[in-house]
């Protein structure tokens, strides 16, 4: 868990999250990761074995569990309404630039 | 505080507590659409200099003003919330309202509905007067991770207002709205509520419907108010606490009668402190009126045990995981495609993703997607994400123990005053820490009050946080009331 973070890993997390950086901006970014990494690595420390990992609080917070609605077709936003937010529509459809590379 | 201690410019203001705005109404002394247009000369007037509002909402406001005039004057009953100016972080969606997120991302979009929270206080008669500036998707503690420029400290414009509800503290502070709706994932409401002065409230999770709230870190956000005394802030929560059916987490717990509760003394209740809050990194000019806060309790009666929470150092790191990896996911959908900015200059979809995704996202927010895609990232996920949730869990049991003792938990609220603007920028692990006393409650998904308690010898606010079990804010308030009333005596 002391994985030092290096350019190339920098550029593929930024790949993965279809996010692009500026030149200059991946050096940054690099050293930033690491110090926070270097810090979260106390969590090292830590024996957890065994220990079932918390996703979220509802099981603690809520006397009795929240149940799950049921799952129905309910009336929802109108197309026009939602299409009149997109950056490019047909009215129909929201369009994107073209998806096959050649 | 002390008069001389003041800095040279301060827009402190105390607004009308809602009895007195309420009173005033029913019995037509005041007016609602003039109190709307005093909020709105008052905006015009400051705004340029605290950058508190991103944008107005004037139409609404005023027509809801109307309405409410009318109703006193026929003399029907007045809902709680009758005439009451409030603001909106620009986090939380307003039909037809600009909602930006803080975020350049967002630019221009006006979303076609509104969040539950913003809905229940219009219903409850309040004045929705506009949109509150905020970190970039409520990722920052100092404000300065705005798109539209940092909002500066009411109490001096040189010092940040905390963050990131920044614009929602500072408004109170500065008496820009009565009251406000801010946002909590690791600290978003106490600890700008301590740098400015101002009461503010984590209600426990579940509580408070997120529908509506541009999501960060989904298993940790929360909606809470803010106000300038801890009744009104209990009876904001009162109005927008309960369960709603669009917030598949919200808590179906009644809601109790949060200010008459907080209107109960404090005595007999048992109050712990624990000795991991006030270590190493504690400013002594937070600890000295901390310290004194608590005697203050003590002589309302209640009984200060010490508590012992020895998992609180590894807090920050695990918040820093779990929000990262939930925020890596929540905003995948910023893609251009469905609403929000498209970069003009893209040839293909690939291309349209990425270069929407960079113009539109300021550095933090890079930062964050970066590190929770890398922790969530194939080879890491155990080593981190894993790890901090298993770590979350051995927080959260370790608050569950204390509070089988105790029946609230009193801390700083920030290990530090109000800091410089630019003191913190260029080091994102300083800035990370400035949430050390926040991110534990958030993690175990307890309540809270951050209330007022006095200052430092400058003159800058100090904040003492008050943490309650799962769904026992009524204790958070009963002590925060307590607290109030010490706190004119530590000035």
């Amino acid at each position: 868990m002391t994985a030092k973070v290096t350019v190339e890993d920098v550029n593929r997390v930024a790949e993965l999250a279809h996010l692009e950086l500026a030149p200059g901006e991946t050096e940054r970014m690099m050293r930033d990761l690491n110090a926070i990494l270097d810090y979260v690595a106390e969590l090292n420390k830590i024996d957890t074995a065994g220990v079932a990992p918390l996703a979220q609080v509802s099981e603690l917070a809520h006397a009795a569990v929240v149940p799950l609605r049921p799952d129905r077709v309910e009336p929802s936003l109108d197309r026009a309404t939602v299409m009149a937010h997109a950056p490019e529509t047909d009215g129909a459809f929201f369009k994107v630039p073209k998806v096959i590379e050649r | 505080m002390p008069t001389g201690t003041k800095a040279a410019e301060s827009y402190i203001e105390k607004p009308k507590t809602l009895a007195a705005l309420r009173d005033g109404i029913a019995n037509g002394r005041l007016k609602a659409a003039d109190l709307a247009n005093e909020y709105y000369q008052r905006i015009e007037k400051l705004n340029p200099r605290l950058n508190v509002y991103l944008s107005l909402t004037k139409d609404r406001a005023l027509a809801q003003a109307e309405r409410i005039d009318a109703m006193a004057a026929k003399g029907d009953p007045l809902p709680v919330l009758a005439g009451v100016p409030v603001g909106i972080k620009d986090v939380l969606v307003m039909q037809g309202a600009p909602s930006t997120a803080g975020s350049k991302i967002l630019q221009g979009y006006r979303p076609p509905y509104d969040a539950t929270a913003v809905a229940r206080l219009e219903a409850a008669g309040a004045l929705l007067l506009g949109k509150l500036n905020c970190d970039e998707f409520a990722m920052g503690s100092s404000n300065e991770n705005s798109a539209y420029g940092p909002v500066r400290n009411p109490v001096d414009p040189e010092r940040v207002p905390g963050g990131s509800s920044g614009g929602s503290a500072a408004a109170v502070a500065a008496n820009l709205a009565v009251g406000t709706l801010g946002s909590d994932t690791g600290g978003s409401i106490r600890q700008p509520a301590s740098f400015c002065g101002v009461v503010g409230v984590l209600p426990t999770y579940g509580r408070v419907s997120r529908y509506g709230l541009i999501a960060f870190a989904s298993s940790l956000d929360r909606v809470g108010p803010f106000a300038a005394n801890v009744r009104d802030a209990a009876t904001l929560l009162g109005v927008i606490a309960g369960h709603d059916p669009k917030d598949a987490t919200s808590s179906l717990a009644p809601v109790e009668d949060y200010a008459a509760e907080s209107d109960k003394p404090p005595a007999g209740l048992r109050v712990g402190v624990p000795a991991e809050y006030f270590a190493e990194g504690l400013d002594p000019e937070v600890r000295a009126p901390i310290e004194k806060g608590i005697a203050a309790l003590e002589r309302a009666g209640c009984a200060i045990k010490p508590v012992s929470l020895p998992h609180t150092k590894y807090a920050v790191p695990t918040y820093y995981l779990v929000a990262t990896a939930e925020a890596s996911a929540n905003l995948a959908r910023f893609d251009g495609v469905r609403y929000g900015y498209r970069s003009p200059r893209s040839a293909t979809l690939s291309d349209m993703y990425s270069h929407s995704r960079n113009e539109g996202f300021g550095p933090e927010v890079k930062r964050r997607i970066l590190l929770g895609t890398y922790a969530l990232s194939a080879g890491y996920y155990d080593a981190y994400y894993l790890k901090a949730q298993q770590v979350r869990r051995l927080l959260a049991e370790e608050f569950l123990r204390a509070f089988a003792q105790v029946d609230a938990i009193v801390t700083p609220t920030s290990p530090v005053p109000a800091f410089k603007l630019g003191e913190k920028t260029g080091d994102p692990l300083a800035m990370y820490l400035a949430d050390i006393y926040t991110v534990t409650a958030s993690l175990a998904g307890i309540c809270g009050v951050a209330v007022p308690c006095g200052a430092t010898k400058a003159g800058l606010p100090v904040g003492m946080q008050i943490l309650a079990a799962h769904l026992r804010e009524s204790t958070a308030f009963r002590l925060a009331r307590a607290m109030e009333a010490a706190d004119l005596i530590l000035r």
